[in-house]
């Protein structure tokens, strides 16, 4: 017996819910940082949306391994719109970091933080996937280059990810080390509430834009079936 | 507003804007593919139905 999945609706509105949750355990609940005081509240919506972005991009890498392997033409258009959502999220991590940078550092961006370039990197290269994509001709041969240029992209990820942590970057801060987060027990559940809270919203995405491409390229065959 | 409180309304703010926009966008293609839907109906419905062995 196969369980049924929830409908796009039901998990929008539950993304909704938890979104507005978020915001009341952020700002009524948690208390201000007393070191960076109340900008350290970016950090509840920047770090799930980066987690996001690397989510995004690592699922678009697993679909194009799954695509490699059976040939299956669907997991194409998956791994698409997985490395599309992950170029959005990339989008919004790199703007509500800089907005964190100027509040915290007083400049928009610095070039001495490793974090912040391999992210810049990893982001680039993604943005590099779309060019690459469309320069080719709809078939057999796009899916498996843009399959290959993705899981190539996943290498990244880790590098991107554990960069703060080889590396001696002062100026990114590391909230979680070895020893567990280091904020208090509320401002670690604010957190996890924002990080489900942003994931969900980022899953009915991909769920809505998966069936508009699907439903975009039935269209297309059958516009094309009808025309002969 | 302090300086720190536009930052974070800046960031939060931010984030919802380019989600809301992305809903629009995919709300707009869903209108579309509606149109181009009722559309495809019209013209397989115009189309001449292709005789059967046992037909004429």
């Amino acid at each position: 017996m196969s369980i049924p999945k929830p409908t796009l609706t039901a998990l929008a509105a539950l993304a909704v819910g938890l979104g507005g949750l978020s915001v009341a355990m952020i700002f009524f609940v948690a208390p201000v940082d007393s070191d960076q005081g109340l900008t350290q509240k970016i950090f509840y919506v920047h770090v799930p949306i980066a987690l996001t972005a690397y989510a995004g991009f690592g699922l678009g890498a697993w679909k194009a391994l799954r695509l490699l392997m059976t040939r299956e033409e669907r997991y194409d258009l998956e791994s698409y719109t997985g490395v599309h959502q992950g170029t959005i999220f990339g989008v919004l991590t790199l703007v509500t970091g800089a907005i964190w940078a100027k509040a915290s550092w007083g400049v928009w961006w610095t070039w001495s933080s490793d974090q912040l370039v391999l992210f810049l990197v990893l982001f680039l290269f993604y943005c590099a996937y779309f060019m690459l994509r469309f320069s080719i001709e709809p078939g057999p041969r796009r899916e498996r280059i843009s399959a290959v240029y993705a899981l190539f992209g996943v290498a990244l990820i880790p590098v991107s990810f554990f960069a703060i942590r080889l590396a001696n970057d002062f100026i990114h801060p590391t909230v979680f080390t070895r020893e567990g987060p280091q904020m208090t027990g509320v401002m670690f559940a604010a957190f996890c509430v924002s990080w489900v809270a942003i994931s969900l919203v980022a899953y009915v995405m991909y769920r809505a834009e998966l069936a508009g491409k699907r439903t975009d390229a039935n269209l297309r065959e059958l516009r094309e079936a009808l025309a002969s | 507003m302090s300086s720190g409180e536009k930052y974070v309304a800046a960031a939060y703010g931010v984030f919802l804007v380019v989600i809301l926009l992305w809903a629009a966008i995919l709300a707009a293609k869903l209108s579309r593919l509606e149109r181009e839907t009722g559309e495809l109906a019209v013209l397989a419905r115009s189309r001449p139905t292709a005789a059967g062995p046992g037909d004429g």
